[in-house]
């Protein structure tokens, strides 16, 4: 055994903590990235109850919050709401409709009624990365749900990203921003084609359009396909900023979906290489390319 | 059960119960993580951080500091996309410096922790990127305006929170 002096011993033990480390290091580079390591498989295992349970009580707060809390002035404000009630009835009549318009949006796309096959599953946020250079987040449903690696995830506004990682009965997702991410889009009307990728920051880049193409601010992003991971024509985000660079242009875009408030998602329960049929587009629809989810129409 | 802070030289040292120390590091790290669904700005407080720091500071033991910093650290990485090892060095590197400097200079004071922690988030994230490049081919930058403020914020966060940690420090 080797004798380490007293004082010497703190010194020895980080060299050999560091040096375990980097070799940890080493082992997962040589290593299939897509597996799942064992520490990472208990922190999850561990840590999902408490966020299920944080995420079960904030929701109750809430609840508590909005339903009793607010309540305080009610005697106050009954005069006020009784005055509002025939307000409140057309307002209802709107929502009535703005619900059967989230309907409408929640099969994205026509995406649902082209693929009555493909379920979706409805999948709560329970918590982000504990990396913050990272954008992933948890949701609660896992493989015993039948998420599996790489199914798409999206809101009625647009994609999300994908699964990530799969555990018992939670998933991580990689977001579109992320550093790492990307998938295949298009430009809605003209059709011009570039991938999509995350920066870090909450907006994605569109690369590989040649600085011959007409792009413009304003114009919708939507999924080509071309990925093998998410269906054609779903929203991804609107262009905001377009500059001229060597050799491609540069393309800014924001995403469709509320990213940085994410409380619900869905998770399309399915495989790229199941899609068969072609999905009617929001460009077919709506040449503008504007509300692309609204203007779809289903191909009978 | 005590967990353990002794040092050679005569200077003032805190111990801590052992489930308090795992108490808190493991509050740190899911709040870290549940924090951001809510609050998207949080993201920039790198509390699992913090917690190494003050038992860093506290304790004044590099060798309990640094398996703090490990451990916190690994568990930090495995809640999140980046391979594992990463926040593990970094906050070994921060775990074993906050112990030696917290035998050496002070850290109880307000002022000295806000500079302190400022100064260990910098030398974090500098270590964070710098194990990327070298060991993962991945380009970061070292400095950008965001990092200074995310520096400053934790440094204020530190300042509310180490008193409140004081708290848990066994009468000596």
């Amino acid at each position: 055994m080797l004798a380490v002096p007293g004082r010497h011993r703190s010194v020895a033990l980080l060299t050999f903590v560091l040096v375990a480390q980097v070799l940890l290091l080493a082992g997962q580079i040589r290593q299939d990235e897509h597996q799942v390591r064992l520490i990472r498989l208990w922190a999850v295992g561990i840590v999902t109850p408490f966020e299920r349970a944080g995420t079960w009580t904030i929701s109750k707060i809430r609840g508590t919050w909005s339903g009793y809390f607010d309540l305080v002035h009610t005697k106050q404000e009954n005069g006020a709401l009784q005055a509002e009630v025939n307000r409140l009835r057309v307002q209802n009549t709107q929502l009535l409709s703005q619900a059967a318009e989230g309907q409408r949006l929640a099969t994205l796309l026509g995406f649902r009624d082209s693929h009555p096959d493909v379920p979706m599953a409805v999948a709560r946020v329970i918590a982000s990365s504990a990396d913050g250079s990272s954008h992933t987040f948890y949701i609660n449903r896992g493989e015993k749900d039948g998420i599996r690696r790489n199914m798409p995830v999206i809101t009625p506004d647009g994609v999300v990203g994908k699964i990530f990682e799969v555990f018992g009965g939670a998933s991580e997702v990689l977001l579109i921003t992320d550093k790492d991410s990307g998938l295949g889009a298009l430009l809605a009307g003209t059709r011009i084609q570039g991938p999509i990728g995350g920066s870090g920051d909450p907006f994605v880049q569109m690369k590989y359009v040649s600085n011959d193409e007409t792009v413009t601010v304003g114009q919708e992003v939507l999924t080509s396909g071309e990925d093998r991971i998410f269906p054609k024509d779903l929203p991804v985000g609107t262009v905001t900023e377009v500059k001229s660079g060597s050799p491609f242009k540069q393309i800014r875009v924001q995403p469709a979906a509320h990213l940085d408030r994410l409380e619900e998602v869905m998770v399309l329960l399915m495989k790229q290489e199941s899609i068969t049929k072609p999905v009617s587009t929001a460009s077919d629809a709506a040449p503008g390319g504007t509300s692309a989810a609204a203007t779809v129409k289903r191909e009978e | 059960m005590a967990a353990y802070a002794r040092t050679e030289t005569h200077i003032e040292v805190h111990k801590f119960h052992l489930w308090a120390v795992v108490g808190v590091a493991v509050a740190a790290l899911l709040i870290q993580s549940f924090l951001p669904v809510y609050f998207p700005r949080a993201r920039m407080l790198d509390l699992p951080l913090l917690i190494t720091l003050y038992f860093g500071f506290s304790q004044r033991n590099p060798s309990s500091g640094l398996l703090l910093g490990m451990m916190i650290g690994l568990m930090q990485d495995s809640l999140g996309r980046s391979a594992i090892g990463l926040y593990g060095i970094a906050k070994t590197l921060v775990g074993y410096l906050a112990s030696s400097f917290g035998s050496r200079i002070d850290v109880e004071h307000p002022l000295s922790r806000i500079g302190l922690t400022a100064a260990f988030y910098f030398f974090h994230q500098g270590v964070y990127n710098l194990i990327q490049r070298v060991l993962l081919g991945q380009h970061e930058n070292f400095f950008s305006p965001s990092l200074g403020i995310a520096a400053g914020v934790n440094a204020l966060v530190a300042v509310v929170l180490f008193p409140l940690l004081d708290r848990l420090r066994l009468p000596s």
